[in-house]
């Protein structure tokens, strides 16, 4: 790589770890989504000349942040806005002259609330469309561009472009405040926030097809995001608790695709290649998360994935307890699906009999009859059972229902070693 | 900031023939007062009306200078417009919390715009 190209690739990266925090300052001083952006796209431009030439900044996220407002001020000048909003940056200013000038935590924070919460239950509310909530949260605070963003969720560049326009434009006709929300409503607010990383957790997490590079970064993006938001409400338990939610799943993240990139299940993975880090540290919070005594389905999740990962091999794994989380998850967050993982890990604790007559028992469920893994999962125990007629008409029931190459390739395999005839 | 305030429900759009029951009339009376006095207290009143069923709506669109007269609303939908508030609120989660208080969104919809404050000429 070029000089040129190895100082575009840091700036880059830095931009990206540190430009969230000066958006979100920005955004509140300037009360202005596009005009925070663009100050930041020019600081960005500014540094790409500065930084190869002059050295990295010791503290590169002030840097953006001052130069950023800087910038903005230029705009506002040159666009002729109300002066007031000059002023406001001015008392800024003199506000860090007095206190010595040190942009970092004095600037990212006012009243003791650090701003990048504020953007993130913004980017969050429920006045703006579940896709648009993604989105703006994944540019504004995640620092990916657009075509990133389009690329990880498989939607045309234009498409996207237009959903975060629509979005800013919402926020400000419609005057959503940027705050964080006020104590009566911020337990759905959270959910809300909380909802949106699993999200983008999920969609970098599946094994569906597209931009693998795009995928794993947007799983990396999610856990960062959910440190920062763990980090700045230590005492919300769900909050912790989906964080080690994502590190325990992560952590198996190099085993679950074959070197052709076929699928591996779980049983079948190569456990060496499990992260030990992000599995010790998903189980630390999850422990933090667990003393705060607010129970939740974030935690209990988390507390499935850490006994998977806590086994050494498959038959070491815990499926009683597992079992009993999932019938725990049932009473606080009942869904079929949840019924469905529930009737798999009874099947493995007490008979796979005893797991596919609970199967049976959803069979009516509208939602699982067109989901493919309860078609897999009791081809699975069919399968088990040596009942292999029965399994292949299952198989095929999920090959029915996957778009998802890899997923299909691993159907075929099975209804293949069982002697039935691959599809096409 | 003002937000219109716009009260949706299958009644207006599919009103009984059956005249209503008195009781639950004053019911519903009842409940839009207090909702109108909550308003005042915070301020947040400007107006505000209940409008007759769409039984009682007409129509009229002008194209190329010829008007055209219909009866009925102007689509027909599940629910239509019953009534509306106009308020003044700080911000849109203070219009979306007067929104909710409204008695209207117990059993119908309850579309919370915001009004365009057009610069005065």
């Amino acid at each position: 790589m070029t000089e040129a190209g190895a100082a575009h690739e840091l700036v880059d990266r830095l931009f990206r770890e540190e430009s969230g925090r000066a958006v979100a300052t920005l955004i509140r001083v300037l009360g202005d989504f596009d005009l925070a952006e663009e100050a930041v796209q020019d600081a960005f431009a500014r540094a790409l000349e500065a930084w190869p030439v002059q050295g990295v900044p010791r503290n590169p996220g002030a840097w953006i942040t001052t130069t950023a407002r800087n910038a903005a001020i230029d705009r506002i000048r040159r666009a002729k806005r109300l002066i007031e909003k000059t002023e406001q940056l001015g008392r800024d200013a003199a506000m860090d002259a007095t206190t010595g000038g040190g942009w970092g935590e004095e600037v990212t924070q006012t009243d003791g609330i650090d701003d990048r919460l504020r953007l993130i239950f913004t980017c969050c509310h429920p006045a703006l469309a579940p896709e648009a909530q993604v989105a703006l949260t994944l540019r504004t605070l995640g620092g990916l561009t657009t075509p990133e963003i389009a690329r990880a969720f498989l939607v045309p560049e234009v498409t996207l472009a237009q959903r975060l326009v629509r979005a800013k434009r919402k926020i400000r006709d419609a005057r959503i405040p940027y705050r964080v929300p006020p104590v009566d409503v911020l337990p759905e607010r959270l959910d809300a926030v909380l909802r949106v990383l699993y999200l983008i957790f999920n969609e970098g997490y599946s094994a569906t097809g597209g931009d693998a590079l795009a995928r794993r970064e947007l799983s990396g993006e999610a856990i960062r995001l959910a440190r920062i938001v763990a980090e700045l409400m230590p005492d919300e338990p769900e909050t912790l608790g989906l964080l080690a939610l994502m590190l325990l799943h992560d952590a198996r993240r190099e085993a679950r695709t074959g070197p052709g990139g076929e699928l591996v299940l779980l049983e079948d993975q190569d456990r060496a290649r499990w992260d030990r880090a992000e599995i010790v540290e998903g189980e630390a919070l999850l422990d933090r998360a667990l003393q705060l005594g607010r129970a939740g389905p974030y935690q209990v999740q988390a507390a499935i994935a850490a006994l998977h990962d806590a086994a050494d091999r498959p038959e070491a794994t815990d499926w009683r307890e597992i079992a009993a989380l999932y019938a725990r998850l049932a009473a606080i967050s009942p869904s079929p699906v949840v019924e469905l993982n529930r009737a798999v890990a009874v099947a493995m604790a007490e008979g796979f009999d005893v797991g596919l007559r609970r199967l049976d028992t959803l069979a009516g469920n509208e939602q699982l009859a067109n989901y493919p893994y309860y078609h897999s999962a009791r081809a699975d125990l069919l399968r088990r059972l040596g009942r292999s007629a029965e399994a292949i008409v299952a198989y095929r029931a999920a090959l029915a229902l996957t778009t998802n190459e890899v997923e299909r390739g691993f159907l075929g395999r099975r209804i293949a070693e069982l002697g039935g005839a691959r599809p096409n | 900031m003002r937000y219109l305030v716009l009260i949706y429900d299958e009644e207006t759009a599919n009103p009984s023939p059956a005249p209503p029951d008195p009781e639950q009339w004053a019911r519903t009376m009842g409940e839009y007062n207090e909702y109108t006095a909550l308003l005042r207290i915070r301020g947040a009143y400007e107006a505000g009306e209940a409008l007759q069923p769409v039984t009682t709506a007409t129509t009229i669109r002008v194209r190329d200078g010829l008007a055209m007269t219909t009866d009925g609303p102007f689509a027909e939908t599940k629910e239509a417009l019953g009534g509306f508030y106009l308020i003044e609120a700080r911000d849109l989660d203070e219009a979306l919390e007067l929104g909710a208080a409204c008695p209207g969104a117990k059993y119908g919809s309850i579309e919370v715009r915001p009004i365009q404050e057009l610069p005065s000429a």
